[in-house]
């Protein structure tokens, strides 16, 4: 086999250079019975939301609609969870396949935080019931709407999603027996002709609706603070993820090397970083650009409370840039680790800021989280990495096995 | 890499952009009045804040009027909420003072109805923004949207709705005005015509331009509303808590960006057919990878 045909490796399945293994392993542990109560915890938050309704377990007003479930759950969420995405862009088109062991965990990773938001929206909502029209309703498709845009899109994509996992799944499945066992068989050939399409619309859907989350917030034009509301919103949110995306594989990679003994892919994540530092350099320049040339950058030094929150996002946009700007700190797992996490929160920070904090419905409208809200937040995440763990030990998702196999 | 693959990139990357940059299409169409548009005027200097329409708009609406403020004695409501579609706000600065009804505008080109994902906020007959409940998510998206934060929503429910003026919609099928209109003593609020309220409008600013501010708020603010005001002079419309929004209408940036990157759904799909086609190409021929 050519070191051409390595990256498809996964298409073709078989034992590979990926070497993509189950972790193996009981999932109970102190770390995942803790996530356990927590999820629980959201659970009955989640269920007193359902009884009492939105005003009586949140800090939502008529004047802020919109917490921290669309703020951090939805949009940040998703956000977070454009590893896949922004792989796929490095991996499959721009044909670096080296960065192909890293492709599974991250679309493990995407999968578990689209489907959160998905939860978290349904949570949010307050006329759930109605959800289902939105995809099965489209003679009444307000095509005017970015946030049906996002809602379409984002459902189609979690169905993408789950199909560029599943080779992973049936590679487990296929040895097994029963119809399970028989479905993988049959079906993953078709499925592996299928993929490049797939991966296609695994490009396709996060460019729309990534950008349209960003164009989400051009509507209130007024309530949306100067510093943060411009025309290239829908732009500035695409580029933002493609950091976002790297950089939350360079974490879940660097951790679970670290939790569950895998060959850490050091060198691969130093070359990854360079790409972190690419689009963010671009993100920066463009919204500087756009401050500067529409004369609204003096807001950054004269507007109280948000030109603190801009320049804190500027730190931690610019912080990570410097910390990989240099090669000898590319290579070093802590510096790129601390880089990664700063991007992280800078791309979660820049939501929160143009959805929340630069969010002003007028004098006399306050927002904060409510006990009942945070838990549902947190429960959410709790189940999200509880899904993780379970499943890198129970299927072949992360590559990077041990030679002796010890722990399979 | 070799150069085709980058080039291919390049192609995917280009499609990319088209699909998510602010490219600015040509103008929207500017959206005008409907011919058989109906509205209100206010005329904020024959208001003696009476309250007369509120309770009326109650009772015409089937809501309970809202006496936690005052102890249980009388309505005391001082802002719009899923209780109330209508309120009469004071304004007070020193000596310059002014009652304000507040309620919905009923945009010409709504900010909610550009927001709204199924069309469950939707300007229908006679040009009333009206909602359907089977429409309607529960987003809320129409408040974030809306630059005079008039769609409420009944946030101790279960099962909440999505509460506005309609502009007594169903008392209008009934050949009746709206409730405010109907019982306002001094005709504070009146009933009519969008374009007939409109020439009244400014026939009375004409006629005593020492007791008005110069302008009809609504005649073209934020692509124009069919609720339309009068204020006193030396009362600005933003005292009165009517934002200064410019005469663009609320959804146009956003609609000429959005249309402007899916005019025709070209780029999206030209996206997927490049991204698929090279993904599809890079696995077949083999192509060297692992560059770099």
């Amino acid at each position: 086999m050519s070191a051409s045909a390595r990256h498809f490796d996964v298409v073709e399945g078989g034992d590979h250079a990926a070497n993509y293994s189950p972790v193996g392993g009981p999932v109970l542990n102190r770390f995942t019975r803790l996530l356990l109560v927590v999820i629980a915890l959201g659970g009955l938050a989640t269920a007193w939301r359902f009884i009492a309704g939105l005003g009586a377990t949140t800090g939502l007003s008529d004047g802020y609609p919109w917490g921290i479930w669309i703020a951090f759950d939805v949009v940040t969420g998703t956000a977070l969870a454009t590893g896949g995405y922004a792989l796929a862009l490095l991996v499959y088109i721009l044909n670096r396949g080296q960065y192909h062991p890293l492709v599974r965990p991250a679309i493990l990773t995407s999968a578990l935080g689209y489907s959160m938001a998905g939860l978290a929206i349904t949570i949010d909502v307050g006329r759930y019931w109605n959800v289902w029209k939105i995809p099965l309703f489209w003679g009444s498709w307000n095509l005017n709407s970015p946030l049906l845009e996002v809602a379409l899109c984002v459902m189609a994509y979690i169905i993408v999603l789950y199909l560029e996992l599943a080779p992973a799944l049936m590679e487990k499945w296929r040895t097994g027996t029963g119809p399970l066992a028989s479905i993988s068989r049959s079906a993953y050939p078709g499925l592996m002709k299928a993929l490049p399409w797939i991966i296609g619309l695994g490009i396709t859907l996060p460019t729309m609706h990534q950008s349209s989350l960003g164009a989400v917030f051009l509507l209130p034009v007024l309530k949306a603070h100067k510093l943060w509301h411009t025309p290239l919103l829908p732009f500035l949110f695409l580029v933002s993820v493609l950091g976002m995306g790297y950089a939350v594989v360079i974490i879940e990679s660097t951790l679970s090397a670290r939790f569950f003994g895998r060959k850490s892919e050091g060198t691969m994540l130093a070359k990854l970083s360079q790409w972190v530092v690419y689009s963010t350099v671009v993100f920066l320049v463009v919204r500087w650009v756009d401050l500067i040339a529409r004369g609204r950058l003096g807001l950054a030094f004269t507007d109280g409370m948000y030109s603190v929150f801009f320049w804190a996002e500027m730190v931690c946009f610019v912080m990570p840039v410097v910390l990989l700007a240099s090669p000898a700190r590319r290579a070093n797992a802590g510096y790129r680790l601390m880089a990664a996490l700063g991007i992280g929160f800078a791309g979660a920070l820049y939501r929160f800021d143009t959805y929340l904090v630069g969010f002003r419905p007028g004098p006399g409208w306050h927002y904060f989280p409510a006990v009942p809200e945070l838990l549902v937040t947190f429960g959410i995440i709790a189940l999200e990495t509880f899904v993780y763990v379970w499943a890198v030990k129970r299927f072949p998702i992360l590559g990077g096995a041990p030679a002796a196999k010890a722990k399979v | 890499m070799d150069r085709r693959s980058f080039l291919k990139g390049v192609a995917v990357a280009g499609a990319a952009g088209a699909a998510s940059s602010a490219v600015p299409a040509a103008a929207r169409e500017k959206a005008t009045a409907p011919a058989d548009a109906v509205g209100l005027l206010y005329d904020a200097t024959l208001c003696i804040g009476c309250k007369t329409c509120v309770v009326k708009c109650r009772e015409a609406n089937g809501m309970v009027p809202q006496t936690k403020a005052s102890g249980g004695l009388w309505d005391q409501q001082t802002d719009l909420d899923g209780d109330t579609r209508n309120v009469i706000k004071l304004f007070k600065d020193g000596e310059r003072t002014s009652f304000m009804k507040a309620q919905c505008m009923h945009c010409v080109d709504p900010g909610c109805v550009g927001a709204c994902m199924l069309g469950s906020l939707q300007k229908r007959e006679y040009g009333i923004v009206t909602w359907k409940g089977d429409l309607c998510i529960g987003c809320r998206y129409c408040a974030v949207a809306c630059q005079y934060n008039v769609p409420k929503f009944e946030w101790w429910s279960a099962t909440p709705k999505v509460v506005k003026c309609e502009l007594c919609s169903h008392r209008l099928a009934e050949g009746k005005q709206p409730a405010c209109t109907e019982v306002c003593p001094r005709k504070a609020v009146i009933f009519g015509k969008h374009a007939d309220l409109l020439a009244q409008a400014k026939a009375r600013v004409a006629q005593s331009p020492g007791r008005y501010e110069p302008k009809v708020f609504g005649e073209t603010d934020g692509g124009g509303t069919q609720v339309l005001y009068l204020s006193k002079k030396g009362v600005s419309f933003e005292d009165l808590g009517l934002p200064n929004v410019g005469d663009e209408p609320t959804p146009a940036l956003a609609q000429t960006i959005q249309h402007g990157i899916y005019k025709g759904f070209i780029a999206p799909v030209a996206l997927f057919a490049a991204a698929g086609f090279v993904t599809w190409r890079n696995r077949n021929k083999g192509e060297p990878g692992g560059g770099a």
